[in-house]
């Protein structure tokens, strides 16, 4: 395969050169996408969430046996302590059947108020289940990626929940794939109130666990175990959705730890609550249906 | 024929080996795992395997495959669209610029080469995520990410080697 000869020597250093301006090409391409993605630019939003359209079943695939694994490691877990966790729940359920008492009172309180006051009722909402397949970490984004997209109804600014409560709202949309913006990342501002008092603040991430409250309303004392619950303000969220709770008092600041546990995420429900809000419209009407 | 062609195939399969397996090491450390903090204190596994590749098989880890792994990586983990491709560009021109230094070095002084660039990668990060998105990010976790990076290094390079001599024999 030897070759010699004026060719080479010509060759040798125009590869070079060919070599070093693609380098620069690639970086100058780098440079360009970070300028477009500080615009937010839609083709940026559009581009990452081809990508992520494209390996979403492939994550998906790969995080079954991990999800099974986990829930083995819980069940086994869960049998060793099982005659602990049956008292615990019976005696939950003899205070939860005096909740349901309460809870049916006022909802006969509730109809009858309304009826004297004709009130309409808010329109169902609808939801959309969806699996976590990735988990974006970094010190500057919390975010996961979830197993549905716009095909199943899901559009930006949409609230994120489990049963424990608020996990975030969603961020970027592709077809089949969406991110998730977390409660705790830096972008997240959520208006929400102290349960109780109905003071209001917002909740600010700071991609630390403990979000902060700030632009509290004058006057406003919170107390560490204070519950913290969405105000509705602002369109994006309903009010009273469960959001965390105050660990954290004085002059370094109010800090709230989320009620959800971000680690063990495994699926969320993406609700549209029919809030238009100062959010683009544009994606279909969700079904209530479930999404893998 | 058919044989030839085979072999072919075997052959650009071996020499994609780098860039493919760096590729999925993107996609699987996205993955999201059950245990407090991962997401935020998981290794930079990418930059492992990048160093990896580009110090032993430069030939095999072009710059364009830096950029596509690094905006492949930037896209799936919600940073930045290009900052990640920029940083391992740069690893990348870096590692290059310094081929001889490497060639038949002790295990420790890669090392420690690895230890200085993925330092100076993290700080590079640091001041990228502030000018892109004004945000200073918590600097405990990035030093506690980099010591996991750092610590995990000789392992990993420890199997990125058995498959280096498994599949790129002679190399």
């Amino acid at each position: 395969m030897a070759r010699s000869g004026p060719a080479l020597k010509l060759a040798a250093p125009l590869k070079v050169l060919a070599q070093r301006l693609a380098f620069t090409g690639l970086l100058g391409a780098s440079v360009g996408l970070m300028v477009m993605a500080k615009a937010e630019a839609p083709i940026v939003e559009r581009a990452r969430m081809l990508v992520a359209d494209a390996v979403v079943p492939v994550l998906d695939a790969v995080g079954k046996p991990i999800d099974t694994a986990a829930r083995w490691v819980d069940t086994a877990r869960h049998y060793a302590d099982v005659h602990e966790e049956n008292r615990r729940l019976r005696e939950e359920n003899l205070r939860l059947l005096h909740w349901q008492q309460v809870a049916r009172n006022l909802e006969a309180e509730n109809r009858a108020l309304r009826d004297a006051q004709r009130v309409t009722t808010e329109p169902g909402l609808t939801f959309v289940t969806a699996r976590v397949v990735a988990d974006a970490g970094g010190a500057f984004v919390r975010s996961v990626l979830i197993a549905a997209g716009a095909r199943d109804g899901i559009a930006k600014g949409q609230p994120a929940l489990v049963p424990d409560g608020l996990v975030g709202r969603v961020g970027e949309t592709g077809e089949r794939a969406a991110r998730v913006l977390l409660l705790t990342d830096l972008n997240s501002h959520v208006p929400v109130q102290i349960e109780g008092t109905r003071d209001r603040a917002i909740l600010d991430g700071d991609n630390s666990d403990q979000p902060r409250l700030v632009f509290l309303s004058s006057g406003a004392k919170p107390q560490i175990g204070d519950r913290i619950v969405t105000s509705g303000d602002g369109g994006v969220f309903p009010p009273g959705l469960p959001v965390g709770i105050v660990v954290q008092t004085g002059d370094q600041g109010v800090r709230v730890r989320p009620f959800v546990e971000f680690h063990r995420l495994d699926a969320v429900r993406i609700v549209d609550y029919g809030l238009a809000g100062a959010l683009p419209v544009g994606a279909p009407p969700p079904q209530p249906r479930r999404a893998r | 024929m058919v044989g030839a062609a085979l072999a072919q195939l075997d052959r650009s399969l071996k020499q994609a080996l780098p860039l493919i397996l760096t590729a999925l090491i993107a996609l699987l450390s996205v993955v999201p795992l059950p245990i407090p903090e991962y997401a935020v204190l998981a290794p930079n596994l990418v930059l492992i395997c990048a160093f990896y590749w580009i110090v032993h098989r430069p030939d095999l880890f072009p710059a364009w495959g830096a950029f596509a792994i690094g905006l492949f990586d930037d896209a799936l983990s919600g940073a930045p669209l290009g900052l990640n491709a920029f940083v391992l560009l740069v690893v990348h021109a870096t590692i290059t610029g310094q081929h001889k230094f490497f060639r038949g070095k002790a295990f420790w002084l890669i090392w420690a080469s690895f230890a200085v660039l993925s330092a100076a990668v993290a700080v590079a990060t640091l001041l990228l995520v502030f000018i892109v998105m004004k945000v200073v990010a918590a600097p405990g976790l990035f030093l506690a990410q980099l010591g996991l990076t750092i610590a995990i290094y000789p392992a990993a390079a420890a199997l990125l080697g058995r498959i280096q001599r498994l599949f790129l024999p002679g190399g």
